[in-house]
């Protein structure tokens, strides 16, 4: 894929922060490249970088303007870009239990209507899907997923909601998504996962790191409330597959 | 121990030093003071480490109570009237309520924020290093919610350490200095002028997570939905109805409105200062300069300690009290049922 080589856009965000931009849209190949740097920045550290965040398109890289110059870090960073390949090793492999609709994805029987078929298949579809963790953002443990298949692919709602469930399993746009905390979405929500991607007093607090691969399997309600307490103990819940 | 009790205070007052920096990767906000040079102030006043947490107040009055024991505080920030049992408290200055006396601070007379910092700092228990206040995300210590009253904060007794006062650079009310970015090419030359050639007011509808401007109506070259990335302190983004919005430290790790400008390091406590609807502008830098401010700054933050200064009787004098307040004559008075700019 020599064409995804190119150099990133060095764009400033204020005094103490670079957007490194591999792209303009939502893009696999780029989203690849962001992490790639990404890893490569924590393996070869530029000095007064205080903090990385990768997000779809771009890495967002916080600097301490004391300690360096837009210039300087600017040049790093395009080195340090042009020699970060995107690879598959050592990403981890996670399995999510997912209760699907029913009082846990209020939306599901809306979502298998508006594309014309089944919740089951809604649901056979979302499960066999492939997905991996572009960002995290928004609030804590919001983790948004790339490969959601196009048969899913569906608007936001026009009128979001103010109050989703903590531990939604949702999809909008092009997106599917894990979300933590409860909080507003214009997603559309397909089901209820027990696993928190952010829990305090556990070790580690954050689960999902940007660039593990996601599996879901599907539960049932009485499994989801199970998992739920054991969740709140503490637990993972998610399982960690070796690659 | 001694105990700081709130007696009584009003919304957006919360426990905050410099945030939580190093989990935005993980969708976690550092949160952290408004105003970091009136945080290292207050907290300087009384000998404590520069971005100690300290108690942020809002526009509001407050009052709070020393209980178990002498409490020694430190106040900067935005200038309000204060006084422990009748002795006035000038602003950037230290004062020690004894046991079972309230110091009472009136609305923010300029400015929005004031900081509370007390001697030994503030007992608590340390999440991703930090005290700071971040209610979504279930974080801050003693409480994860701003303060109520009733709250109690938990200290050691004053040290008894003569009361001091802060020199500080007059207020000013300079154009807040931007950088264009990082989605400045998603707007025209034009729209680009009128952003920096304008006036704007914040609206009273803003809070920590961000501050909503009024003004002119700022258009987008090509629709107003980028793909969402990182964002900072002082990211202003513009939404579809054309009205920016400036990030502040509760803000989202991410947001999907393109960003036109990004407030320079060394301006966003000044501009987050702001009261609603009070007009100011807005100036475009170079990166250089603002490389430059960012310097300066560190350096004048490490200088703080040398500007403390012996403190008079101001009990006696209240004309001395009101020309130690300068940051209070040269802004105008907010109103506190609004949090909006009070008719002079």
């Amino acid at each position: 894929m020599p064409e995804t080589l190119s150099p990133p856009r060095l764009l400033p965000s204020g005094d103490a922060a670079i957007t490194v931009e591999f792209s303009r849209t939502i893009d696999d190949a780029a989203n690849r490249r962001v992490l790639a740097l990404d890893r490569l920045i924590a393996a070869e550290p530029i000095g007064g970088i205080t903090e990385t965040v990768p997000t779809y398109r771009s890495l967002l890289v916080h600097y301490n303007p004391v300690e360096i110059g837009f210039e300087a870090l600017g040049e790093q960073l395009l080195a340090r870009a042009a020699k970060a390949l995107p690879t598959a090793a050592g990403t981890r492999r996670w399995r999510i239990p997912v209760a699907y609709g029913g009082e846990n994805g209020i939306d599901l029987e809306d979502v298998a209507k508006a594309l014309g078929t089944t919740p089951d298949e809604i649901v056979t579809r979302h499960v066999a899907g492939d997905y991996r963790v572009a960002m995290i953002g928004f609030t804590p443990g919001w983790s948004y997923l790339s490969g959601l298949e196009k048969f899913l692919h569906m608007p936001r709602r026009k009128d979001p909601r103010l109050l989703t469930p903590a531990g939604t399993i949702s999809i909008g746009g092009i997106q599917t998504g894990v979300q933590c905390l409860a909080g507003p979405s214009g997603w559309h929500l397909l089901g209820r996962t027990a696993v928190r991607t952010y829990q305090l007093h556990r070790d580690p607090i954050f689960l999902l790191e940007p660039g593990d691969a996601i599996t879901f399997t599907a539960v049932d309600a009485k499994t989801f409330a199970e998992q739920d307490r054991a969740a709140e103990a503490g637990e993972f819940i998610a399982e960690l597959v070796t690659p | 121990m001694s105990k700081l009790v709130v007696t009584s205070i009003g919304p957006a007052s919360s426990v905050q030093d410099a945030g939580r920096p190093g989990s935005q990767r993980y969708g976690l906000v550092p949160s952290g003071a408004m105003d970091r040079l009136a945080l290292a102030a207050a907290n300087t006043l009384v000998g404590n480490e520069l971005f100690a947490a300290a108690i942020e107040i809002g526009p509001f009055g407050a009052a709070f109570t020393a209980r178990g024991g002498a409490v020694r505080i430190g106040l900067a920030g935005a200038a309000r009237n204060a006084d422990i049992g009748g002795r006035p408290v000038a602003s950037d200055s230290s004062a020690t309520l004894a046991e079972g006396e309230t110091l009472n601070l009136g609305f923010a007379r300029g400015g929005s924020f004031s900081y509370l910092a007390i001697e030994h700092g503030i007992e608590g228990e340390p999440m991703f290093g930090s005290l700071s206040v971040n209610a979504r995300a279930g974080l801050g210590s003693p409480y994860t919610r701003p303060l109520q009253s009733g709250d109690e904060l938990t200290t050691h007794p004053a040290s008894g350490a003569a009361e001091r006062r802060i020199e500080l650079p007059d207020a000013t009310d300079a154009p807040i200095r931007v950088l264009f970015g990082p989605q400045d090419d998603e707007f025209s030359d034009e729209n680009k002028q009128l952003f920096v050639g304008s006036e704007w007011k914040i609206s009273a509808t803003s809070d920590r997570m961000g501050y909503r401007l009024e003004g002119p109506v700022i258009k987008h070259l090509d629709g107003h939905n980028i793909v969402s990335d990182g964002t900072v302190n002082g990211s202003i983004q513009v939404p579809g109805n054309g009205q920016p919005i400036v990030l502040m430290p509760d803000r989202g790790t991410s947001g999907g409105y393109p960003k036109i400008a990004t407030v320079i390091s060394v301006d966003f406590g000044r501009f987050a200062q702001i009261s609603a609807g009070r007009p100011f502008r807005f100036k475009a830098v170079t990166m250089a300069e603002a490389r430059a401010e960012a310097i300066k700054f560190h350096q004048f933050l490490r200088s703080l300690p040398d500007r403390l200064r012996a403190i008079e009787d101001f009990s006696l004098n209240i004309e001395a009290l009101r020309d130690a307040n300068v940051a209070g004559q040269a802004v105008s008075a907010v109103d506190a049922a609004t949090w909006q700019v009070a008719v002079p």
